[in-house]
């Protein structure tokens, strides 16, 4: 079967011509703003939007990372004196616990993913000239800026961040008694609140420009997979924040005026916030993988030259996850007293989810059968995320499966599936997404050599630092513990902690390439061109990086965006906005 | 809702999107819908999770509890259907305005905007007189979760109609000099929202009297 024949529409009526709409002449002096703070602060323009969210997740990456590594540190010699800081205690673990968890999904996955690839994206590979609400763009990043203050400040008032665990579970989290910390929580549900509410704005801008500002003949059965998975993932938390931000609400209110929502004395039920907060936090999941997946369906049909495999079963299969991932929240429940028949059906949707994932997953594959791969430092991440994802994947049966989970629900068995789970949408598809369309951001190229360096470094060292937490939570390691030392049973898994503490410095030292490359490459790079990897979607089709208003005339779309190696065509791309016949301009440029 | 107004306010929209400002405005649709009700939309979805999270839990409370039937009779079950009514006039003329608008008679349209105002305005004025009476009679936000939950859902409810007031405040001063009058129907669909939601609150609240 030859993929290319299934290409949808190649023939096709011409689209009808942009001036139709009239809108163009009427603010056709997209006029580049000059002064510093509009063009570089406020901006509206999603390109600059796009750069604040990925440089505002980046910082926030590197704290939520040194974080992590002060709480290796801790596991692999407890009691040590760390230099600058002397010897940790149990609350100050308590909070790096809680805050690395907060900041590597709401502060460094969402602003990344969301923020980042899906301003810059969404109205580039549409052919728009901005978002659909380009104020509304700016006040969501601002929004996110200021949860950003609110949560790193609640470092430095009195009684330290929030150390009640990510999932905020009460009473814990409830009741400052338990805790002991006032302010910290407090500020925790604020800032956690201000970024659902600043994505909650980015969202309703993705999915009405996706739907709304396409190209003259660009129908929805056109779009790229990422804007696709970008769409069912703003969707997604459209629909799964809401009960989370009543919850909050309601455990701001159980803290501050005395309510008793969570309290069973005054008739409430602490269970309820773990419904709540997991009819978000799984489809949360799904928020991050489907981008993640996006960004690896782009860049393996351009570094193999073949269309994707599979595009509507690709789709579709997105779309299943979406609302499967709504259905699936329960399994984190399964040892908090909940009802066996209840715990079937969470164990059979959770499973089940598993399908259309690996349907996606085995058409990437496919995609890559027979291709003329090239291993760009952008495919191998690409393909690193596939490998690694599997693992989490593979991992994920047995925490969905409630006879297994008993077992080994809370150990590191659960910590490590979830960093395999998250670590490659959100790393791997992050820097994948990056070294692939830095030219496009940027106009200039990253260099290849400290690319692969960076990778090798962050897939050995992923490696390293979780694959012996599988081992310890077989053995009944049990997570969130501050000192090892104080169960005999623990004593002889202290070389597998070791070793999972230099994966993790291993880890943050394979950063330093990254960070090399990127800011060297702003200035020394290579000069990129427009479309430096011979790629069909239509971001190439604008200048690198492209100016205010993107494209300096309407695209028009004429074909799906993974038409390569086409039988009959001299050369083996055919660019989304090129009439048929027409060659594509240059090769590699 | 008001499809002869929407679809008489279609060719007016065009024009607006095609003069709109640099900045907030629509580029092209590439399906028949505006873009800014499309937006309008979303955001509601987003706003029927919050609510329904609410509703959701207070309704698996209120079965495991009969006897908040009891307490729900404490609530001023006459101020609250006033209240309603004074709501649902105010959904009235926030349509009159969308249809003002929709013809190009700004001056009605912003006319009837101050009328919907002004329904907001007794609607916050008697729910304040509510709560007063109710924390006179001791029945605070921590009497109890019935009372936690009237307090959270109203008071979320009220923050909702107040947000709404200030949305149609601010436009109402556009409209008044024949600006951005496709936005009324925006508000509108929200201001709709808010009522909406205050049909379901109204019964579970004061109505409904037992298990």
């Amino acid at each position: 079967m030859n993929p290319v024949a299934e290409a949808p529409a190649i023939r096709r009526p011409a689209p009808p011509a942009p001036a139709a709409h009239g809108g163009d002449d009427a603010h056709g002096g997209h006029h580049e703003p000059e002064s510093f703070w509009r063009r570089y602060v406020f901006s509206t323009d999603h390109k600059m939007i796009a750069k604040q969210y990925l440089f505002t997740g980046v910082f926030m990456a590197l704290v939520g990372g040194f974080l992590a590594q002060l709480m290796r540190v801790q596991l692999a010699s407890p009691g040590a004196e760390i230099p600058g800081m002397g010897a940790m205690h149990a609350g100050q673990y308590n909070t790096y616990v809680t805050m690395h968890g907060t900041t590597m999904i709401f502060w460094v996955a969402m602003p990344l993913l969301l923020g980042a690839f899906g301003n810059f994206l969404i109205p580039l590979m549409i052919g728009a000239k901005d978002m659909a609400f380009p104020r509304l763009n700016m006040l969501s990043y601002w929004t996110f800026a200021l949860s950003t203050v609110v949560l790193l400040g609640s470092f430095f008032v009195p009684g330290g961040a929030s150390p009640v665990g990510w999932t905020a579970y009460p009473p814990l989290s409830a009741n400052p008694q338990y805790s002991g910390n006032v302010w910290g929580v407090h500020l925790w549900i604020l800032a956690v609140a201000l970024e659902m509410v600043a994505f909650l704005m980015g969202g309703i801008n993705y999915i009405t420009t996706a739907i709304n500002l396409r190209a003259p003949g660009m129908r929805m059965k056109d779009l790229p997979l990422i804007l696709w998975m970008q769409i069912v993932a703003s969707v997604i938390f459209l629909f799964s924040a809401g009960p989370l931000v009543a919850g909050a609400v309601m455990l701001l209110l159980d803290r501050t005026a005395g309510t008793g929502f969570y309290n069973p004395a005054a008739g409430g039920d602490p269970l309820l916030f773990q419904h709540l907060f997991w009819f978000f936090g799984h489809p949360e999941v799904y928020v991050l993988l489907l981008p993640g997946l996006g960004i690896v369906a782009e860049i393996l049909p351009v570094f193999s030259r073949k269309p994707v495999f599979g595009y509507k079963m690709i789709l579709w299969s997105t779309i299943a996850t979406g609302l499967l991932s709504f259905v699936v929240w329960a399994h984190h429940q399964f040892v908090s007293g909940i009802d066996p028949r209840l715990a079937a059906p969470f164990s059979l949707t959770t499973i089940l989810i598993s399908v259309p994932v690996a349907v996606t997953l085995f058409s990437f594959i496919a995609t890559l059968w027979k291709g003329s791969i090239e291993f760009t430092t952008a495919m191998l991440f690409a393909l690193g995320m596939i490998a690694v994802f599997l693992i989490g994947g593979v991992t994920g049966i047995l925490n969905g499966s409630a006879a297994a989970d008993i077992y080994i629900h809370d150990t590191y068995f659960v910590v490590a599936h979830f960093h395999y789970a998250l670590i490659p949408p959100v790393f791997f598809g992050f820097f994948a997404g990056i070294y692939y369309w830095y030219p496009k951001m940027f106009g200039r190229m990253m260099n290849e050599t400290l690319g692969k360096l960076h990778f090798w470094g962050t897939t050995i060292f992923v490696n390293v630092t979780f694959l012996p937490m599988f081992v310890m939570g077989l053995r009944g390691y049990p997570r969130r513990v501050y000192d090892p030392t104080q169960f005999s049973s623990l004593g002889d898994m202290t070389l597998m902690q070791i070793l999972a503490t230099v994966g993790t410095a291993g880890l943050l030292l394979s950063q330093v390439p990254l960070l090399i490359n990127f800011f060297g490459s702003l200035r020394w790079g290579k000069v990129a061109g427009p479309n430096p990897w011979r790629a069909n979607t239509l971001e190439w089709a604008a200048p690198s990086p492209p100016p205010h208003g993107n494209f300096a005339a309407q695209p028009s779309v004429y074909r799906w965006p993974y038409e390569y190696s086409a039988p009959g065509r001299a050369e083996d791309w055919h660019p989304q906005h090129l009439p048929s016949g027409a060659a594509a301009e240059g090769s590699r440029s | 809702m008001s499809d002869g107004a929407t679809a008489t306010a279609a060719p007016a929209a065009q024009t607006a999107a095609a003069h709109a400002d640099p900045h907030g405005s629509v580029e092209r649709a590439a399906t028949t819908v505006p873009t800014g009700r499309l937006g309008i939309w979303w955001f509601l979805a987003s706003e029927i999770v919050i609510f329904g999270g609410l509703v959701t839990c207070y309704v698996l409370f209120r079965l495991r509890h009969p006897e908040w039937g009891e307490l729900a009779a404490h609530t001023l079950t006459p101020a609250g259907a006033v209240n309603t009514f004074v709501l649902l006039t105010s959904s009235l003329t926030i349509v009159l305005a969308h249809d003002a608008a929709a013809r190009g008679k700004h001056r009605l349209a912003s006319q009837a905007m101050m009328q919907t105002l002004f329904c907001g305005a007794i609607f916050m004025g008697i729910k304040a007189f509510e709560y007063g009476h109710e924390i006179a009679q001791g029945f605070t936000p921590v009497a109890g979760l019935f009372w936690s939950f009237y307090y959270s859902m109203t008071g979320l409810h009220a923050l909702h109609v107040l947000g709404g007031m200030v949305a149609i405040y601010a436009l109402q001063r556009s409209v008044a000099r024949g600006e951005h009058l496709r936005r009324v129907e925006y508000v509108g669909i929200y201001w709709h929202f808010v009522d909406i939601v205050w049909i379901f609150l109204f019964p579970l609240l004061y109505l409904a009297s037992r298990g």
